[in-house]
């Protein structure tokens, strides 16, 4: 399990370097997104109006307040719950080019593949840890769609963003999955037969 | 713990509706606090204990920065205690638990979650029809109002099940449906929470007893022994599968297990489960007929 600092927007290779269990901290800038932007993206087949390419996103929603001359200054930014938005990874890291996925829960297992075929990382962050995760954003640099408010399209500038983990790898292994199927042993081997 | 007095009871009703939902969402309750620092100290998987780590130096930088807890600022919940002499109509009340709720989203702001179900359009101000859901308790012989307020996000809330299992199935089934679904809700409603349970009634019954056990305090334990028992032995039974924090493992899967339970039909046994995250939020107060509020009079 070792620690990695990585700044993206960053590069394929960088990403297949990482191990589930790694742990991580993020430089640079990372992209939030949440259903409705991809539901547009994907569904409506509408192109995002910033570049996705190299990105690590963010699952995200955030309390915002804005400014006198529009711009949004962040109050508290947090992480939603990630496996409703599975679907959407292969076009994602595919077609545009993400090379991470921060979020919380989990990736339904469904998602390996294409984080294994295409070159994607999943990266967990703790939950309901917003106050603490908003004191790592610098600034909300760009919102598109404000339209789809709170779930915009937001460009945050990032410093020391973290502790984050490698929950689902490029090889094919998901924490997640392994805490899932030695529950199920342990159910099935002891705790079933003390009911 | 603060005193006021307000010139209207209505007007006092809907200042302290929209402090209590500021405040659940910063100051999560010295209960949860306390639970939450006892499991960080006992936990020995190593991911699970840096979780847990992380949530108490978050929990840390919301007091220092006055900030929320966690961005989700929820469904609006109340739950209200209504003595049969409060001088002031239950309709009036909803409405003053709505406009507190209102005003607190605009005026903090505070981020809105209010969506209509079909068409997804956000009201902006997280209320909405029926919303905000308000669970009733009306007490004979008193003229006192309680009221507790607890946002409830969507990661725990979207980890709901109901099962309506048959009397053969039994208590053992009841376990058994229980661990189920708390294993397969894995990470996603941000364990270690508390697990609120509905036994019996009907099935929307069972569902909104399970809500109500949500909202009690860490550790508090059903009056019935019977019911107290299931609540002791799903807690050891629900940790030993090692979800734990996050579903990353660990030895904390839950707090804390809580059971409400009504009488039911000679061949119902239906079982609702409510899971309620980390960052369960909860805040009270008190408020006498002539208007004066009591705050973080937990009831």
């Amino acid at each position: 399990m070792a620690h990695h600092e990585l700044t993206f927007p960053t590069t394929e290779e960088a990403v297949r370097e990482l191990h589930a269990g790694d742990t991580l901290t993020i430089q640079g800038h990372i992209i939030g997104i949440r259903d409705a932007t991809q539901i547009r993206i994907f569904d409506r087949g509408v192109e995002p109006p910033m570049s996705l390419d190299g990105a690590a996103l963010l699952h995200t929603a955030p309390n915002v307040r804005k400014l006198d001359d529009g711009r949004y200054e962040p109050m508290c930014i947090g992480t939603t719950t990630s496996a409703r938005m599975s679907r959407f990874t292969e076009g994602l890291i595919r077609d545009h080019g993400a090379r991470a996925i921060i979020g919380k829960g989990g990736l339904l297992p469904e998602a390996l593949e294409p984080l294994k075929a295409h070159g994607g990382v999943y990266l967990a962050i703790v939950g309901g840890a917003a106050a603490l995760e908003t004191t790592q954003i610098e600034e909300i640099e760009q919102v598109e769609w404000e339209d789809l408010m709170p779930e915009c399209l937001w460009k945050f500038r990032v410093r020391d963003f973290g502790p984050l983990i490698v929950g689902m790898d490029t090889h094919g292994e998901s924490l997640y999955e392994n805490v899932q199927v030695e529950a199920r042993r342990r159910l099935e081997q002891s705790i079933y037969s003390k009911l | 713990m603060t005193t006021t007095t307000t010139p209207t009871l209505e007007k006092a009703i809907e200042d302290t509706a929209a402090h209590l939902y500021v405040w659940a969402l910063k100051d999560i309750p010295q209960d949860l606090r306390d639970a939450l620092g006892e499991a960080s100290r006992r936990e020995t998987h190593k991911v699970g204990k840096r979780i847990l780590e992380t949530i108490t130096t978050n929990v840390a930088v919301a007091d220092e920065q006055k900030n929320l807890v966690c961005q989700d600022t929820g469904l609006a919940v109340f739950y209200v205690r209504l003595g049969e002499h409060f001088p002031l109509h239950p309709a009036r009340i909803e409405t003053a638990l709505r406009e507190g709720t209102r005003r607190a989203t605009v005026e903090h702001p505070l981020r809105s979650n209010t969506v209509h179900t079909l068409t997804r359009e956000p009201t902006g101000d997280n209320t909405g029809h029926r919303i905000p859901n308000i669970h009733w308790e009306f007490v004979p012989d008193w003229d006192g109002m309680d009221v507790k307020c607890v946002p409830k996000g969507s990661g725990s809330e979207n980890m709901s099940f109901l099962k309506m299992l048959t009397p053969a199935d039994g208590i053992a089934g009841i376990k058994r449906y229980v661990l189920d679904s708390i294993v397969g809700a894995g990470g996603k409603p941000c364990p270690p929470g508390i697990v609120g349970i509905g036994i019996g009634g009907s099935a929307d019954l069972a569902m909104h007893l399970a809500k109500e056990a949500i909202a009690r305090p860490v550790d508090t334990v059903n009056p019935d022994p019977e019911v107290a028992k299931l609540e002791r032995e799903l807690f050891e039974l629900i940790n030993e599968t090692g979800v734990g924090p996050m579903g990353l493992g660990g030895d904390t899967t839950v707090l804390s297990v809580h059971i409400e339970q009504a009488h039911t039909h000679i061949t119902l046994n239906p079982v609702a489960i409510n899971y309620q995250c980390w960052a369960a939020r909860r805040a009270s107060a008190h408020i006498t007929a002539d208007g004066g509020v009591e705050y973080d009079r937990e009831f």
